[in-house]
């Protein structure tokens, strides 16, 4: 039978704690700019500019037919090189920031689509009466169909937001000590990698838990 | 004001407006009328470029509405638009609606703005109605704030597509009063309304069309006392016996 023993936690807590940190920052930084991105490439790939709906496609396309961990690799192994290769120097740890980058790009791919639905949700009424006040059309899709577009698609972000936050524990391949990545390393170091994995385990449920909670909550109040 | 010239649209093979030609004049209201799925809705929008059109022309005040070279949000600016089902923006309040498009497009202030949309609000009689959010009004309600949004513009004439088709029977006439109204005070008018009412009291003339052409193009009386065509004096026949 095996025997807990959970004492190796409390010391490496504030250890965790920094972890949480890459992993909370990987995470928010996903968000904004997988939704910056993202709305860019969800209204250009709507646009009747055939060239930028094409490309557009072909982004989202891509990111969503490949693997995230390769994606993650790439963008650790393969174009730091090319960067090297170009400015001739060695760059220093880039682990952070390839993560940011690759967790940016990948999720603006999956934002993308959603927000695109949410764009198509709007009536077609709605641009039309913003045109027919003299609006442009790209006033009218900022000020008119965007905001109804991102009211109706709250909780579908955030619930992607909660996969993403999960996902986010991939890093761990480039070595990258993110929250799951230091409760390994430290289960690792202790002989104790059972009760640190539950602990994490635990921790990711919380947190999941209480944000899908909100999106619920949220739910029902815009539904209402 | 609007002159129409030989206009004709399609939508992939389908042929919805047929050689339609016509003409609004300055101060004047014409009524367009016709069985569903004629053209009324299309030929309307193609008059601030909202449709695009394949043949003929439409002139607007002086500027080509089919003239790529056209500044057709500028063109709008100034052609108001009521729609069937109001369209107010549901994520503002009605001040808001009111006052986006005079200070995005015309640049006006802010105060300026709001200034002359509490204004036309208290027009069509809702003024204590300024902070709600348009999914807190009725459907009459709405459409007398998207008439008065319209208006905020200081448009030079104003297009109407069948802006009491959607409401309940007891929330029609107070839209009609204001439409009445404007009319009275020499607003140039293209309705696309089957009021006939409304038509009899302020129309000029009355346009009827059949799948894509403009049938009948009459003064008001003449359209009243006796359609030429066979089909409107039907239409008519069925419309009035409601
Ligand atoms: N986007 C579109 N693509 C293809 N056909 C269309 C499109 N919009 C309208 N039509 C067709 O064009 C014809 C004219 O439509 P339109 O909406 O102008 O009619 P209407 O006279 O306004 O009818 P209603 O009284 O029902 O509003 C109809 O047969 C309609 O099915
Ligand atoms: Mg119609």
């Amino acid at each position: 039978m095996y025997e807990f023993d959970w004492s190796s936690i409390p010391g490496a807590l504030p250890l965790l704690g920094k972890g949480l940190l890459v992993t909370l920052e990987v995470t928010l930084t996903a968000i904004v700019v997988g939704i910056g991105w993202g709305t860019l490439l969800a209204v250009a790939r709507l646009s009747s500019n055939r060239l930028l709906s094409f490309l557009a496609a072909g982004y989202v396309n891509l990111f969503r037919s490949v693997p995230l961990v390769m994606v993650i690799l790439w963008f650790y192994l393969i174009v730091p090189q090319a960067l090297k290769g170009l400015f001739g120097q060695d760059i220093g740890d880039i682990r952070l920031v390839s993560a940011l980058v690759a967790f940016a790009l990948f999720e603006a791919a999956y934002y993308s689509e959603i927000i695109r639905a949410g764009i198509q949700s709007v009536p077609k009424g709605q641009v039309a009466a913003g045109l027919a006040l003299g609006l442009t059309p790209g006033q009218t899709m900022r000020l008119v169909v965007l905001p109804q577009a991102f009211r109706n698609m709250i909780p579908l972000l955030l619930t992607q937001a909660i996969i993403l936050f999960q996902d986010t524990s991939l890093v761990y391949v480039i070595g990258l000590s993110d929250f799951f990545g230091t409760a390994y390393k430290v289960g690792d170091r202790d002989g104790r990698l059972v009760e640190l994995l539950l602990f994490a385990g635990a921790a990711y449920f919380v947190i999941c838990f209480t944000v899908s909670r909100l999106v619920k909550h949220l739910q029902a109040r815009f539904i209402k | 004001m609007i002159e129409i010239k030989n206009v004709s649209k399609w939508y992939g093979q389908f042929q919805v407006l047929t050689d339609c030609t016509t003409e609004v004049k300055k101060g004047e209201v014409v009524v367009v009328c016709g069985p569903s799925g004629s053209g009324k809705s299309t030929l309307i929008k193609c008059v601030n470029g909202l449709e695009p059109f394949q043949q003929g022309d439409i002139v607007v005040n002086g500027t080509s509405v089919g003239d790529p070279r056209t500044n057709l949000s500028k063109l709008r600016s100034h052609v108001g638009m009521v729609f069937q089902h109001f369209e107010l923006f549901p994520h503002m309040t009605i001040t808001d609606n009111l006052t986006i498009a005079q200070v995005k497009v015309l640049g006006r202030s802010r105060e300026e703005a709001t200034d002359k949309g509490l204004k036309l609000l208290d027009r069509v009689g809702l003024k204590a109605h300024a902070h709600k959010h348009p999914g807190q009004l009725s459907g009459g309600q709405q459409q007398r704030v998207a008439i008065a949004r319209a208006l905020a513009m200081d448009p030079i004439c104003m297009l109407f597509d069948e802006p009491t088709s959607a409401l309940d029977p007891e929330m029609i006439n107070e839209v009609l009063d204001v439409m009445v109204e404007l009319a009275q005070e020499g607003m140039t008018m293209m309705c696309v309304t089957h009021e006939m009412g409304f038509a009899r009291k302020v129309a000029h003339r009355v346009i009827f069309m059949d799948q894509g052409r403009i049938v009948e193009d009459a003064a008001k009386d003449d359209f009243f006392g006796k359609p030429h065509s066979e089909r409107a004096q039907q239409f008519l026949a069925k419309i009035l016996q409601h």
